[in-house]
């Protein structure tokens, strides 16, 4: 299929391949780029029927399959679990199979990468900058001191109000879409961002984990957790309602108040955490 | 296998929003509005405040120099600068304290366990009210000021 490369919302004249005869049909812009791909910053259009429940990502799919095998697009499990298919959609950070056609309340949808993460081809963007936020605040339970009354093959028990504590955090799917939103994370490289700081808290507020400080030393740096200003979009784009701007706003409050205890020993933590990474 | 990983990430293309990442403030609703506000209007009280260290500085050239920058201010467009100066100075102390208590996690409600539709608990109206308060007061104290300076006319 010859290509035609477009802007986004100048579709009004263009000779769009047809799927079918359908009047409920969508015009969907896809964003196409890539290293060996000219010229930059086009959208190829396509028309696309759809129903009532047609997702977003359904909607690809069926562009990919029927109408130009080549669009790139990421995408696994389809009910948003897996965090594989965020995009900008319509100018939002949102999942495509999270994101129906008909509560967009348009019929033209333009789909492009996630700002914020390096572009790889068309709609797939490249992870590994956000998962080494992700892994740089220690994502994990460390508890170098159990109780030694309790039996080493037993869990660990915990209070309801203990779980409330963290367990909306421990729902983020790593999807992308709150750094995608975040703009301190769009001038900020070394920003961890929304996903990584809620992390931070959602370990943090764990009962069963006995890393504070030394979490705590990560996150305290000039581009942690206080370039965060609570514009709040990544909030707003969750698609799971972890809250990050919650976790964010409620670690910075406990670190507020733990700058009472000597400075020295986070001096000292910091300085630890560095020779061991 | 490090070389053609290089080169692999040279190919990437870079798809960081930069500034128009926060110069759009349309797109997230009430809070990325307030912060797009929070900024510019620190950003003119930044300029206003440099040029208020030079008005103030003109006194050293007596009092004829000070007249003369004076009458700056007593002009249309002077009124108007002072206008904008009392907005973004009201809306900039109001959502200030918002944000204090914010960032310090007072009226942002408590973590739970979310229920769909997952509207965001640190997003609540309390927020919402703030800033509606910053930017209603805001604009009273440029409506008070506007026919403090232009009613005399």
């Amino acid at each position: 299929m010859k290509k035609k490369f477009l802007l986004a919302r100048d579709t009004s004249e263009i000779n769009l391949p047809r799927a079918s005869d359908d009047t409920s049909d969508i015009v969907l812009n896809i964003y196409r780029g890539g290293p060996n791909q000219k010229p930059e910053n086009s959208y190829d259009s396509y028309r696309v029927p759809v129903s009532r429940w047609t997702t977003v990502l359904d909607a690809l799919i069926y562009a990919k399959e029927r109408l130009d095998s080549s669009v790139a697009i990421r995408y696994s499990c389809r009910m948003a679990s897996c965090g594989s298919c965020g995009m900008k959609i319509n100018g939002i950070p949102r999942l495509a199979c999270y994101t129906k056609i008909s509560e967009l309340g348009t019929h033209t949808i333009t789909c492009e990468p996630l700002p914020n993460f390096p572009l790889i081809r068309d709609l797939v963007t490249d992870f590994q900058e956000f998962f080494d936020h992700h892994k740089k605040i220690q994502p994990y339970i460390q508890n170098l001191h159990p109780d030694p009354s309790i039996d080493k093959l037993s869990e660990f028990e915990q209070t309801p109000q203990q779980v409330d504590e963290f367990l909306q955090f421990s729902y983020c799917i790593k999807c992308g879409l709150c750094y995608s939103a975040c703009p301190t994370v769009a001038t900020d490289t070394k920003f961890p961002g929304p996903q990584a700081l809620a992390q931070a808290y959602r370990y943090f507020a764990d009962s069963r984990d006995d890393a504070v400080e030394k979490r705590l030393s990560i996150v305290d740096d000039k581009h942690g957790i206080w370039r965060c200003h609570f514009a709040g979009s990544c909030s707003k784009v969750c698609p799971k309602g972890v809250d990050p701007a919650l976790g964010i706003q409620m670690l910075r409050s406990h670190m507020m108040s733990i700058t009472k205890k000597p400075k020295k020993r986070l001096a000292e933590l910091r300085e630890t955490s560095r020779e061991g990474s | 296998m490090e070389a053609f990983k290089d080169k692999q990430d040279s190919n990437k293309w870079s798809n960081r929003e930069g500034l128009k990442g926060w110069l759009n403030p349309t797109r997230y609703g009430w809070e990325r509005l307030s912060y797009w506000l929070m900024r510019l209007t620190g950003l003119f009280l930044l300029l206003y405040f440099v040029g208020h260290v030079y008005e103030t500085s003109n006194l050293v050239g007596g009092l004829d120099a000070w007249n003369a920058m004076l009458e700056l201010t007593q002009t249309t467009y002077g009124h108007i600068f002072l206008i904008l100066v009392i907005g973004t100075s009201t809306f900039h102390s109001i959502n200030g304290i918002r944000l204090i208590f914010a960032e310090t996690a007072r009226g942002l409600g408590k973590p739970g366990r979310p229920d769909y539709p997952y509207e965001a608990g640190s997003l609540n109206n309390i927020q919402r009210s703030g800033i509606w308060v910053a930017l209603i007061l805001a604009a009273a104290a440029m409506l008070y000021g506007s026919s403090v300076l232009f009613g005399g006319e």
